[in-house]
């Protein structure tokens, strides 16, 4: 919408004449200039750049919807892709959501990626047994894709469905793995789905995992290191969920963390915070920073401690904060609590990785 | 007023200086063909600058019933108007309590905090108790969400819907006829239809709406309440000139400010969180940057108070810097006190 030409917005002749004689083609350059500047590039009055902003407003304006004819939407679409773990769904109100970016972050190894490789399976399956059937678009930055692994969790979930003849081989075959080497190729091939995701009834979009690529143009060195380097292809991923109404799943890796860096309000004074001091061996933080973490619309912490593994549910619109006790087995991850054990106040935000160290055990 | 300040093209206006007309007594007793062939202009030109001379002059001297300053109203007038204002309850008393009965209509409300503080679920609040009819205490209106990141869920607000009409009912169970008849009104549906949705994917679709919201309000007249969340989304991703941005955001406040006078509704901005170097360290601190920080009229920052979820005051001109705790329950926000059942689950 914001590329919209406003030689196609119906406005006067002269007008739309007066604008693309300075250069002024879409309605982004016209928008992004205050009303004074406007008047002096154009050599128009006042009253007259108001009212064509107002009309070049009301063209370049996305039409609105209410909340029940949006409610009504998604009832009709699904708009869920179920993970087959009912706890989960059951906090998720369905399951990883349709048009929404919905990230898992946890310390390496701890099953992020065989979470990922059953929502890929999930997604390729018929609508007979609980999937979407459709496409699944697998980007892997770090050459964790198995395809082996893969079958064995689907041989181990449906052993039913598996043995039949062929269909491993079909739902194999509608999971496209690509592996980009750059940030640009990254940027490249999202541009290209974007046309190509409804023409090839792509349900699913996994990023696996995203930190990877922000390592590798850190070499270049030219980018500042306030502003995040993946900044287009966020909103770009973004948009891609909004605009095509897929799930889209993003793996982020973790940082360590000292508790000097904790930071605070200025309005709360340097506090000491002293509830960190046993945490501060294992104190990890998502990578890429508090702006990603706006940015996400759900986050799931993959985390460890007092011997067992946990998913939480860290942010999200729509649950409540709960911490799901899981394993690894052959057939994928399975949840070992189908409840779920509330968590209080921002522990629900921390990562703990106690106990995955086989060197200090 | 000298000719450089009058709104009209630059190039009529220097042609106006070229010809000698520097002020405006100059041009208070010429006719508009005169001025015409003195400039070389069309006839209607001439006309528009002379409306324009003539529009700022008379301003200045009309008579008006304060007799000073047209437009102006007195203090006294002010504060019969404010005691009669009604709020918009946030679902926490404690929260209602520190800001003077709800959010303010006639201002802008800033509200920000950490992700995963409860921004969103406190704009879908709003968005529904402001639809809470006049018989309840509530105002009666709509509202307009303007969703920048994608965060509302319909089937949240369908949640924080059916528990504020639970808590409604529970709190006045009267049957008198009155009631009745506002009861039937007391509908899920109902409430999510008064929201309308506004779905952004840039900043000049940002721009656009905020624009277009002056013809929508009036053509729909009932509308209470805007929100924008998140208002920095789409400015913190894709803005490359850092002053532009803040021209353009300076004149993104002004319009809500003045939206908000003239239709008499409340505005609410969701905001992010940034790290600021101050005082020989990091500190968290609102997105946008410091010009952004004085546009609002309020701003209440969400933040973890150990364990708990806390709402601090930070600025207002009416009500003194103060902290309340709230919680997320599965009906919407409610206060620490108030009964509330474990987390609804669909």
């Amino acid at each position: 919408m914001a590329n919209k030409l406003i030689s196609q917005m119906g406005l006067p002749p002269s007008l739309s004449h007066v604008f693309s004689a300075r250069n002024i083609l879409t309605a982004k350059d016209a928008l992004s200039l205050p009303e004074t500047d406007l008047m002096a590039l154009l050599d128009i009055d006042i009253a007259l750049v108001r009212s064509a902003v107002a009309s070049i407003s009301e063209a370049t304006c996305p039409p609105f919807q209410t909340g029940l004819a949006l409610l009504e939407e998604k009832m009709k679409s699904g708009g869920h892709l179920s993970t087959l773990l009912p706890g989960l769904d059951n906090a998720l109100c369905g399951g990883i959501p349709f048009g929404a970016l919905t990230e898992l972050v946890g310390p390496s190894g701890i099953g992020k990626t065989q979470f990922c490789l059953k929502l890929a399976l999930l997604a390729a399956l018929p609508e007979c047994y609980g999937g979407l059937n459709g496409r699944v678009i697998y980007i892997d930055t770090e050459s964790k894709f198995s395809s082996r692994r893969m079958i064995e969790i689907g041989e181990g979930s449906f052993p039913q469905i598996f043995r039949l003849q062929g269909l491993a081989q079909k739902m194999a075959g509608r999971i496209i793995v690509t592996r980009p080497t750059s940030i640009s190729e990254f940027n490249d091939s999202l541009q290209q789905m974007k046309l190509t995701l409804l023409q090839n009834e792509v349900k699913l979009l996994i990023v696996d995992s995203i930190v990877a690529l922000v390592c590798w143009d850190n070499e270049k060195g030219t980018i500042s290191s306030r502003q995040s380097p993946l900044r287009g292809s966020l909103s770009f991923l973004k948009s891609i969920a909004e605009f095509s109404r897929v799930p889209v799943v993003v793996t982020n890796q973790v940082r360590s963390h000292s508790s000097d860096d904790t930071f605070h309000y200025i309005f709360k004074g340097h506090r000491k915070d002293t509830s960190n001091s046993e945490r501060s061996e294992s104190h990890l933080t998502a990578a890429l920073g508090i702006q990603w973490a706006h940015a996400v619309t759900i986050r799931l912490i993959f985390e460890a401690h007092s011997g067992h593994r946990f998913i939480k549910v860290a942010k999200s619109p729509i649950s409540p904060p709960v911490a799901f006790p899981f394993v690894v087995e052959s057939s994928g991850i399975t949840l070992l609590n189908q409840e779920g054990i509330s968590v209080a106040g921002s522990e629900i935000n921390a990562i703990r990785c106690k106990g995955c160290n086989i060197l200090t055990q | 007023m000298e000719i450089s300040n009058l709104p009209i093209s630059p190039s009529i206006r220097s042609k106006l200086l070229s010809k000698g007309y520097t002020s405006l007594s100059s041009l208070s007793s010429i006719s508009p063909s005169f001025l015409a062939q003195e400039l070389s202009v069309k006839l209607e030109e001439a006309v528009e600058v002379l409306r324009a001379v003539s529009d700022t002059t008379t301003s200045k001297s009309a008579h008006t019933p304060n007799g000073i300053i047209p437009g102006a109203v007195t203090a006294w007038d002010m504060l019969s108007e404010e005691q009669m204002q009604r709020h918009i309850s946030t679902g926490c008393e404690d929260l209602d309590a520190i800001l003077g009965g709800g959010i303010h209509c006639k201002e802008v409300t800033e509200v920000g905090g950490v992700p995963g503080i409860g921004k969103t679920q406190l704009g879908i609040q709003l968005a529904v108790n402001v639809q809470i009819p006049v018989e309840y205490g509530g105002l009666g209106g709509k509202a307009v969400y303007i969703d920048t990141e994608g965060s509302f869920m319909a089937e949240r607000a369908y949640q924080i819907a059916e528990g504020c009409i639970y808590d409604i009912l529970d709190k006045f169970p009267s049957n008198s006829r009155e009631f009745l008849s506002c009861k039937e009104r007391l509908q899920v549906n109902n409430f999510l239809a008064g929201i309308f949705y506004f779905r952004i994917c840039s900043y000049t679709e940002q721009i656009a709406v905020i624009n277009y919201l002056e013809n929508f309000l009036t053509e729909h007249g009932d509308v209470k309440l805007v929100i924008i969340d998140s208002v920095t989304f789409h400015f913190r991703q894709d803005f490359d000139d850092l002053a532009q941005r803040t021209r353009v955001l300076g004149g993104l406040s002004l319009r809500l400010m003045k939206l908000s006078k003239m239709f008499n509704l409340a505005v609410v901005l969701l905001n992010q969180v940034t790290t600021k170097f101050t005082d020989g360290s990091f500190q968290l601190t609102l997105a946008l940057g410091d010009s952004w920080s004085h546009s609002c009229t309020n701003r209440i920052i969400l933040h973890w108070n150990g364990n708990e979820r806390c709402a601090y005051i930070e600025k207002s001109p009416s009500v003194p810097s103060a902290s309340a705790p709230y919680l997320v329950t599965g009906k919407g926000i409610r206060g620490i006190n108030s009964n509330f059942k474990r987390a609804r689950i669909m």
